[in-house]
């Protein structure tokens, strides 16, 4: 399937999504309640067969904190980019997919660690590089006077 | 003190721990394994990373896109060159840049030249692990001559920062065609003998063969890219999915076995190191005449939007994900690092066998501790 081929297909599996063909990838943005059962779905079913998560990033935006998923088939050989985002900085909370890809298990130790994103469901949700001291690094408001050096 | 006979302990309470590093000379870096273990069998094991976390993402948010290459250096250093290359490509992308060929067939040969220095770092240390002390030191002194020919080509022996967005630092050097070559004849003549000191050895089939087995199925969910994966069934070698640079205009093929098991990992590998071969001697005589790097603005700027670049290490699939609102610096860096995939699904295949079989299991996959810690 092309771009805009798959780009209707994944519009007929769930509703309020906003569907964008990208320079690159076709990307999709999902609500973060959707956003397991489409995941699922994506890797599921017979025309679509996502069962290659290649990159799991959490984001910053400013004001909402995001998590964006790579997914490609091995089968078709086509990619689609999925994006949530949820506006709760205090207690960030979405669902984990580590049952649906199991790589996502340490990549979503790696977001809950650097930016602070719980994932409900998740096998092990522990911080994997920094110790309980640390604030969450890579948020754009962390302060640490000692170890950043701002001009 | 009375001394305790555990076998006669309830089974659950047989479970003993220990750590395996952060320095141990198997886990080749700074990498804690807390293993769980019955006896000498492996119940469980738990990486535990971060020991050298320096926060390269964070940086990156601060710096340009020409100071972030250095950075990535840093990551997989034994794979230095085909990082920097990630970062370039990227940007270049972003800024819809004309590469002239002499750039990309350069850039193709020195990413084949990384690979088998890679692997042949790899095959020292693999053998080494296993007990054979030879093969150290076959592995390191075919190594020094890649990275003699990379020190008169880019001043830097393993860092060598060679790539910048637009093409190359420098121009090679004069002897570098002559030296490559040469290394080629010379090697072609020693890689059968790291066949005939490991690879068809009985007590190294003993410890590699039906040990660590991994599934295509498990490779795909658990994201193993590279010789690792290929090694199970996995097609994933960017260079023929996704072809960059000079690859689209070489014939090579794409190691595929099925095993999936410790040995075939090994033997992925060797035969990569004689396709990097091919792929260097289709090149090294065609390389077109023109400048050696594309004028670009002092400062780079990439327009607002996201941007994603595979490249194939050594290790697997790595991809440079930035997005950019315009500035001179990135907003957010991601770096998909091939090992920290890989690293995962160690507890997966290692779980049941023999803590030496551990020790195979983790050298075949060929961890390089800061490429995951980033």
């Amino acid at each position: 399937m092309d771009k805009s081929q798959l780009g209707e297909f994944i519009k007929s599996l769930a509703n309020d999504l906003e569907i964008k063909e990208g320079k690159q990838y076709l990307e999709v943005t999902v609500l973060p309640s959707m956003l397991y059962q489409l995941a699922r779905q994506l890797r599921e079913k017979e025309e679509s067969q996502f069962d290659f998560l290649f990159c799991l990033t959490g984001v910053d935006y400013g004001a909402d904190l995001g998590v964006i998923y790579h997914l490609r088939s091995t089968v078709f050989d086509h990619v689609v980019v999925l994006k949530t985002r949820t506006s709760d900085r205090e207690n960030p909370l979405l669902d984990s997919v580590a049952d649906i890809w199991r790589t996502a298990d340490f990549h979503e130790r790696e977001v809950y660690d650097l930016l602070g994103i719980k994932f409900k469901n998740h096998p092990d949700l522990r911080r994997l590089f920094l110790d309980n001291s640390w604030g969450f690094p890579l948020r754009k408001d962390y302060v640490d006077e000692i170890n950043i050096v701002t001009k | 003190m009375e001394e305790k006979d555990i076998t006669s302990l309830p089974d659950e309470q047989q479970e003993y721990f220990i750590n395996m590093g952060p320095q141990h000379p198997s886990t080749h870096g700074v990498l804690r394994l807390l293993v769980s273990l019955k006896g000498e069998m492996v119940k469980n094991i738990e990486p535990h990373v971060g020991y050298i976390h320096s926060g390269i993402e964070k940086m990156c948010e601060s710096i340009t896109y020409p100071q972030i290459i250095h950075l990535t250096d840093r990551m997989d250093y034994i794979s230095a060159h085909i990082n920097n290359e990630a970062v370039c490509l990227n940007v270049e992308k972003a800024l819809e840049v004309e590469i002239p060929d002499r750039i990309k067939v350069i850039r193709t040969i020195m990413s084949e030249l990384t690979r088998i220095q890679s692997h042949q770092l790899w095959w020292a240390c693999f053998g080494m692990d296993l007990g054979g002390l030879t093969c150290f030191f076959y592995g390191l002194r075919d190594r020094e001559k890649i990275l003699d020919i990379f020190e008169e080509t880019c001043g830097g022996r393993m860092i060598v920062s060679y790539n910048c967005p637009g093409g190359l630092m420098y121009d090679i050097h004069p002897n570098f065609q002559k030296r490559v070559k040469d290394f080629i004849k010379y090697f072609r003549k020693i890689l059968p003998e790291y066949d005939q000191l490991l690879t068809g050895n009985v007590i190294f089939h003993e410890r590699s063969k039906g040990i660590g087995r991994l599934t295509k199925e498990d490779a795909i969910s658990f994201g193993v890219t590279g010789p690792t994966g290929r090694a199970s069934g996995f097609s994933c070698d960017v260079r023929k999915h996704e072809p960059y640079s000079a690859y689209d205009r070489v014939q090579f093929k794409e190691i595929l076995l099925t095993e999936g098991d410790t040995f075939s990992r090994y033997v992925a590998r060797i035969e990569e190191m004689w396709e990097s071969m091919n792929i260097i001697e289709q090149l090294i005589d065609n390389i077109p005449e023109g400048p050696f790097a594309v004028k670009m603005k002092p400062i780079i700027k990439l327009p607002e939007g996201e941007y994603y670049q595979r490249v194939e290490t050594a290790r697997g699939e790595l991809g440079v994900f930035v997005i950019s609102d315009g500035n001179k610096n990135p907003y957010r860096v991601k770096f998909r690092s091939p090992n920290f995939s890989n690293l995962s699904v160690l507890n997966h295949i290692a779980k049941g066998f023999k803590i030496a079989d551990l020790v195979a299991i983790g050298g075949s996959l060929d961890l390089i501790i800061p490429d995951i810690d980033r």
